[in-house]
């Protein structure tokens, strides 16, 4: 299971290696779309994001339906531009990739894996021609035999060998854990930094994810490649990332590193996520009387937005929309109870 | 060329696989022979493409040539008997399959494209070019076609079946382009078009190489779909004198036989073979319709015994 | 122990695919009693819902019962009349489905959907039908004004729940249900999860669960089925099955979900995937991707032998049948 070691990035400088620097970063990032026509309401999908990624790391982004990870991730993969606030790559704002040289460079970079085994491929295309495509166009240097020797080494390094015979294969061919590999290979093949992986393993049978799982683990380890691993899972995200960013209803909630968060939770939404998580080994233990109602995102307000289910919600709560504030060192959450200044003295 | 039906889940109940076919030209051609329909449709079309192809080896002989008594029942010289004119009808027969052959295929040719290039571009772009696209196909929909058909062919005399195909394809795009247009937004958010735009394929790209293929068997369908209305309606708009009269094809042959009111005459011949080939012709088309659906779409099949296959 | 409700006997289901028949389910075997909750858990391919819609004779064509019996109360449903089972349908056993979007009608209310299955039974009287379906509204924790609502104006939790509601409606004495959490969210999923127990002790149905997700039915069902490759391959009381696991499948399924609280360890998986149903391999179907695969294996199917409670088909314990014996 070694990987091969990979060839030399194009184009890097002593800059981009610099690890003090974050390698992808989100500074009030804010998305809202307008739903009902022309003069409907605007539902939040995203407000006031801040989210760091550095390089070698695998953060990973836990929510639910409705808590705008999905948006998020497509922010920074450039499917839409945000309604406010910035998102850096290397310290360089997108908003200044404007050419279709620059987005092209800069999708190469920051690539995307997706959710469904099933849609994410072409049916009428082969492997090889999905790989190949991709090569031409964000690595036009490469001559014909090259693309199909890279191809075939990125196809190994998710371990699906023999990568050459894979080439000529259809996806209804392949089993779900491996067309997610492919998946993977095609982001790997651009030689990126950071991966943006959408939920890659909720559609894949339980028994299967543990073996995407362990590959990103082991391409973030050996290849240095940073990953924002998306995910509703909270017990996956425990076993692959080293820090965790609790969304809620477009908000970060809670932030910090892994063991950190789902150990010593402070935000209740955390705490509920974590009651929720069924544990063959651990013995039934319900409390809560959730019903998991979806968030309200649509022109939500000032104040909370989980004051309806919160058990600890005060007055403040439906107030003022609470900040994120330290807990501990590198631990924030973003509670007026827990973690603010109305904190009743331990 | 590797052509793929539009529908691709290949999980059954709970996720067990089942190996597609992918149509290849062999494979087609094993599809076809395996589905009874099918082989039906491919074995009618083929005699008329043979009769349009080579006439003369079948029915020697100018089917506009007045050389023959008139007015003779079926016999043994003249199977389906003479015209009022002196004219052969079995020979009129199979050399008008020419003429409507090649209007079914060409019109049928020409609508599919012009639905594929309205449909698939009003699915695909979003918000204004698909609104106006939409309108446009719409108002190609409403508009009755047969009467604007006989207005069109009646103000443009001179043509014949250029005319007529042009007036097909004008009036029968709008509906395959609904249906493409309906297919491609279903396909618009499958994960490999978002996949491929992040990639930096441009948009025409997108189409061509990423969509298009995704949809063989809907343009399949609505080519034999256009190709059957293309068939009925010329032969509707010969038969009424509009086109040209004097070439050979079923529809002026029904236009010359009611004009010489044929059944009263006691010449029913001469009215009923034409009406015969374009009816089967029609069905040729539909019957392989009807089997590439089936094709491409194993939830359609009929079940059969064991296995269900011609091969072991 | 009471005499079960439903006792499957032996069930084969086939379907036609152009390289020869597959069998989805293979002679599988297995009796529910009353209150009892059976899991029946398994990956994709396995064929549990394929079994789940041979039990309920929901089975599409060109899928076919090949063979077996399904007794429910003593009555072979196989034979039954379409008549027959319409009455049995619902008032004696009810099914709730995976998406509720799928089995809801989107232009009928709720209270319509309701009372077109009460009178489908025979109930005619209006008040007495919207007595009870504000009963079972009640009973999942809805309320009951949304009896006139759309299910398009309901959440996904509030959909399921609506779903399982209906299945309550005439009673029945069985309740089978495929994976009607899927779709929900992981808090949506618990709180359902935990009233389909409470509902059931309370009112005392059985189920059958159908799940790809083990842990999800770990806690709440007294006895567990776990399927691969069309048949069982272990079988026996929940908590048994999880403090020690006899199939290695079983085995590897337990090993593949991260703990939240443990200690964190590198995990396996299960390596390969499931077989082709049409070309299965010779011997045990597992054997392929088994980690203590022996050479036998590969040439005798095993049977299924007891051990303490639990039933396992794994050649590993045969010895505990010999020795007893």
């Amino acid at each position: 299971m070694r990987l091969p070691l990979s060839a030399v990035r194009e184009g890097e400088d002593a800059e981009s290696r610099n690890q003090g620097g974050a390698l992808l970063e989100a500074v009030s990032l804010t998305r809202h779309f307008r739903i009902g026509g022309l003069f409907g309401r605007m539902l939040h999908a995203v407000d006031d994001v801040d989210l760091t990624l550095n390089a070698r790391e695998i953060v990973a982004l836990v929510g639910e339906s409705g808590s705008g990870k999905s948006t998020v991730a497509r922010l920074f993969a450039m499917v839409f531009r945000p309604t406010a606030g910035d998102i850096r790559f290397r310290g360089r704002s997108l908003s200044k990739i404007r050419s279709r040289r620059d987005i092209l460079a800069y999708r190469g970079q920051v690539p995307m894996v997706f959710q469904d085994p099933f849609s994410s491929l072409n049916p009428v295309h082969t492997i090889g021609y999905a790989l190949d495509r991709g090569l031409k166009l964000h690595r036009p240097s490469l001559s014909r035999g090259e693309r199909e020797a890279e191809a075939v080494r990125v196809l190994d390094s998710v371990e699906l060998s023999p990568g050459r015979r894979m080439l000529g294969r259809y996806p209804h061919e392949l089993s779900g854990g491996q067309r997610q590999r492919v998946g993977f290979a095609r982001a790997l093949s651009c030689h990126p930094r950071v991966v943006l992986a959408d939920e890659p393993v909720s559609m894949l049978d339980v028994s299967i994810r543990i073996g995407l799982l362990n590959l990103m683990a082991q391409l973030c380890e050996m290849e240095g490649l940073s990953f924002l691993y998306i995910t509703h899972d909270i017990a996956s995200a425990r076993y692959v990332a080293h820090r965790v960013v609790v969304m809620y209803a477009g908000q970060v909630v809670e932030r910090g590193p892994t063991e950190e968060v789902l150990h010593r939770p402070v935000h209740p939404y955390t705490r509920l996520l974590l009651s929720a998580v069924p544990d063959p080994r651990a013995e039934l233990n319900i409390t809560s009387t959730d019903l998991g109602e979806p968030p309200r995102v649509v022109e939500p307000g000032e104040g909370c937005r989980f004051r309806w289910r919160c058990p600890l919600a005060v007055s403040i709560c439906a107030q003022l929309t609470p900040k994120l504030r330290p807990a501990s060192p590198g631990h924030d959450g973003a509670c007026h109870v827990t973690v603010g200044q109305t904190r009743p003295a331990a | 060329m590797n052509v793929a039906p539009s529908s691709a889940p290949e999980m059954r109940a709970d996720g067990a696989r089942f190996r597609l076919r992918f149509p290849g030209l062999g494979n087609l051609g094993r599809a076809i022979l395996s589905n009874r329909k099918a082989m039906a449709g491919a074995i009618m079309l083929a005699i008329f493409i043979i009769m349009a192809l080579v006439p003369g080896l079948i029915a020697p002989g100018t089917p506009g040539a007045e050389l023959y008594p008139p007015g003779q029942g079926a016999s043994f010289d003249h199977l389906l008997g003479t015209t009022s004119y002196g004219q052969d009808i079995f020979t009129q027969f199979i050399w008008g399959a020419r003429a409507s052959l090649v209007i079914a295929v060409v019109a049928g040719l020409l609508s599919t494209i012009l639905s594929a290039l309205i449909g698939v571009a009003a699915g695909y772009l979003p918000g204004m070019p698909d609104g106006i696209l939409s309108l446009i196909t719409d108002v190609f929909l409403v508009i009755p076609a047969f009467p604007l058909v006989v207005v069109i062919a009646a103000y443009s005399k001179s043509g014949g079946n250029l005319t007529i195909i042009a007036v097909l394809v004008v009036t029968g795009w709008a509906y395959g382009a609904r249906q493409l247009r309906a297919q491609v937004l279903s396909l618009r958010n499958r994960d490999f078009l978002v996949a491929a735009r992040l990639r930096g394929e441009r948009t025409l790209r997108i189409i061509v190489s990423e969509i298009l293929p995704n949809m063989t068997s809907l343009l399949v369908a609505n080519f034999l779909g256009a190709s059957v209305y293309a068939i009925l309606t010329a032969a509707g708009l010969q038969f009424i004198g509009l086109g040209n009269v004097n070439t050979d094809s079923w529809g002026t042959m029904l236009y010359w036989a009611q004009n010489n009111e044929a059944l009263q005459a006691g010449l029913p011949l001469w009215a009923i073979a034409p009406g015969f080939g374009i009816a089967l012709l029609g069905g040729a088309f539909a019957l392989l319709n009807y089997a590439f659906d089936e094709i491409s779409n194993p939830a359609l099949r009929p079940v059969r015994g064991r296995g269900g296959r011609s091969d072991p | 122990m009471a005499d079960p409700i439903l006792e499957v006997r032996d069930i084969r289901v086939e379907y036609p695919t152009p390289d020869g028949p597959a069998r989805a389910v293979d002679r599988v075997s297995l009796a529910v009693h009353p209150g009892e909750f059976l899991g029946i858990v398994g990956e994709s391919g396995c064929g549990k819902s394929t079994l789940l819609f041979a039990i309920t004779q929901l089975l599409i064509p060109p899928a076919r019962l090949a063979g077996g019996a399904i007794l429910f109360k003593g009555q072979n449903l196989v034979q039954l009349s379409e008549g027959a089972l319409r009455a049995v349908r619902w008032r004696d056993y009810s099914v709730v489905m995976q998406s509720a979007m799928n089995a809801l009608n989107p232009v009928k209310t709720v209270a319509a959907q309701y009372a077109d299955a009460m009178r489908g039974h025979g109930h005619a009287d209006r008040v007495a039908i919207r007595a009870r379906s504000r009963e079972v509204l009640s009973l999942v924790g809805i309320d009951p004004v949304h009896l006139d609502s759309f299910p398009h104006q309901l959440s996904g939790g509030m959909r399921q729940r609506v779903m399982i509601a209906m299945a309550l409606l005439l009673s029945p004495e069985l309740i089978v249900m495929d994976e009607p959490t899927s779709a929900l969210d992981v808090v949506a999923q618990r709180s359902l999860m935990a009233q389909i127990k409470t509902l059931q002790r309370s009112l005392g149905f059985a189920v059958i669960f159908v799940t790809h997700d083990m842990s999800l039915v770990g806690h709440f069902s007294d006895r567990l089925a776990v399927m691969y490759a069309g048949i069982i391959v272990e079988i026996g009381p929940t908590r048994r099955i999880f403090d020690s696991p006899g199939h290695p499948y079983t085995q590897g399924l337990l090993e593949s979900f991260p703990s939240v609280y443990g200690p964190k360890i590198p995990l396996k998986g299960i390596p390969g995937s499931p077989p082709n149903m049409v070309m299965l391999p010779t011997g045990c179907r597992f054997h392929p991707r088994c980690a203590k695969v022996m050479e036998r294996c590969s040439i005798d199917p095993p049977g299924l032998y007891e051990a303490e409670e639990t039933s396992v088909r794994c050649f590993l314990h045969e010895a505990a049948v010999v020795g007893r014996a």
